[in-house]
């Protein structure tokens, strides 16, 4: 309780707990297929938050609606490593909330060519299975899991397929990709606009509003949390801040 | 309902069930349907069909999932297994839980829950038949169901949907546009106010867009909580 007063305190000041300006990011840190079996992944550390994103691919039916796509699946594990608040058992709703954040924004951007990851029409397609896991929670990580899941699909090679099996470990090139969203939480404390939050910051935060933006400026998804409500003029200006911000992480691609 | 390659889903200027781009569907609001329950209503938008009911503020159990300062809201947005083309399987998806969280969220803003420390406000949401907006008619119908249960509230929260689709911006998606909009927006806020308590979106959208559908939704959302205040009053004058 009185870390939480000092937190907003320093914030009356535009000040943070640990010096950051108040659209500042921490240091982020990228580690690019570090999962030999995986079909490619990253790590994402953003200060002490740590992401690992894996990517596996399967032989899947697709969708009646769309029989010539591939598939598109994300899932977030919030492990018991991570945090002392995180318990085992199934999905809870926050890890639930946060993989569909995640999976919104590459899908919603188009981001795979799904058309190419067709092999029989209506029958065979390959499925991109996005797989989540929390490493150690300190805040955002909407934003670490997002970047760790792009740069994971930008270095995901297609296994070889062959007499109805994938052959492990022999790949027949890079997964299509067309779009690079990068998401950007921004959260309102007080009257003030504040990115990339701490664990200890989050836990005093009014409002956040998630937002993915495109390469070509396009916002992709949105998605609003937090206890208190925001009026128009704040979404307005926290969307230009998430694209402001997304330049600078784009940068990291 | 599928999802459909290359369809056209406004001629002349007209939506495929006739609508105008900015126009609702037909909308019916009935409040206090369940008589065990201590506040409830049903909002039809077109054939989405929703059903809420609230219980509380009741004293929540188990004990240690009680906040000493606050009441504390549960929500459960559930389909029923026949309200879609293809049935839905029972029991909480990821995208019910979702959901579940979302609408819980739109209500915080609003209720007084200092006032009833240790207790719990439950929302109970079936949608009876999805025919695209089910989370946004899930809030209105949510709204009449607290305010007939009594509990005090800062303002009515009023919800719909936006989106865009074939280039042109509409209100009021249907289950046909929502799975083939280039975007859509459901968003929920006070009546008063104008608070936003629910935001999400999914498609691809301009931020010049996005504002101007924001002041579209406002202005429909004006003529939802008049019939929302109309459907309280005619709780209580029969």
């Amino acid at each position: 309780m009185l870390r939480a007063n000092y937190i907003l305190k320093l914030l009356e000041k535009n000040e943070r707990i640990d010096g950051r300006k108040l659209d500042e990011f921490r240091q982020i840190n990228i580690e690019k297929n570090i999962i030999e079996k995986a079909e490619g992944s990253a790590r994402v550390k953003i200060g002490k938050t740590d992401v690992i994103a894996g990517i596996k691919m399967e032989i899947e039916t697709p969708f009646p609606d769309t029989p010539n796509e591939g598939m598109l699946k994300t899932n977030a594990e919030f492990a018991p490593i991570a945090h002392p608040d995180f318990l085992p058992g199934p999905p809870s709703e926050d890890a639930t909330e946060l993989a569909r954040v995640v999976d919104r924004g590459i899908r919603e951007s188009n981001s795979i060519d799904l058309e190419k990851l067709c092999l029989v029409e209506g029958q065979k397609v390959w499925g991109v299975f996005i797989d989540i896991h929390i490493i150690n929670h300190d805040g955002n990580l909407i934003d670490a899991s997002s970047l760790a899941s792009l740069i994971a699909l930008m270095n995901t090679r297609i296994p070889k397929y062959e007499d109805e099996k994938i052959i492990r470990g022999e790949y027949i090139g890079k997964l299509p990709m067309l779009h690079t969203p990068i998401n950007v939480t921004v959260s309102k404390i007080l009257d003030k606009y504040v990115v990339d939050l701490t664990k200890e910051e989050e836990d005093v935060l009014d409002a956040w509003l998630s937002v993915a933006v495109r390469e070509d400026g396009y916002i992709c998804s949105m998605q609003k949390g937090g206890a208190k409500g925001l009026n128009v003029k704040n979404i307005d200006e926290m969307i230009n801040l998430a694209a402001k911000k997304s330049k600078e992480l784009r940068k990291l691609l | 309902m599928a999802k459909i390659k290359g369809i056209e889903l406004i001629k002349d200027g007209k939506r495929l069930d006739g609508r105008k781009p900015l126009q609702i569907r037909d909308v019916e609001m009935k409040v206090g349907i369940i008589p065990n329950a201590n506040g409830s209503a049903m909002v039809r938008f077109g054939k989405t069909i929703a059903v809420a009911a609230v219980y509380g503020p009741r004293l929540l159990l188990p004990k240690h999932l009680q906040e000493g300062d606050k009441a504390i809201i549960q929500c459960r947005y559930n389909m029923a297994p026949f309200s879609t083309d293809d049935r839905v399987k029972p029991g909480s998806s990821r995208r019910e839980i979702e959901i579940s969280k979302v609408i819980r969220q739109a209500f915080e803003p609003v209720l007084f829950l200092e006032n009833y420390p240790k207790t719990t406000i439950d929302i109970y949401i079936e949608i009876i038949q999805a025919d695209g907006s089910t989370r946004v008619t899930s809030i209105n119908a949510a709204s009449l169901a607290l305010a007939d249960a009594g509990v005090p509230m800062k303002d009515l929260v009023v919800a719909l949907s936006g989106g865009k689709i074939n280039g042109t911006l509409i209100l009021d998606l249907n289950g046909l546009e929502d799975n083939n909009s280039e975007a859509d927006m459901p968003m929920a806020f006070t009546a008063n106010k104008k608070e936003i308590t629910l935001l999400q979106m999914d498609g691809e959208l301009k931020q010049e867009e996005i504002k101007k559908l924001m002041t579209e939704m406002f202005k429909a959302g004006e003529e939802i909580y008049k019939m929302q205040i109309k459907a309280l009053k005619d709780r209580y004058s029969e």
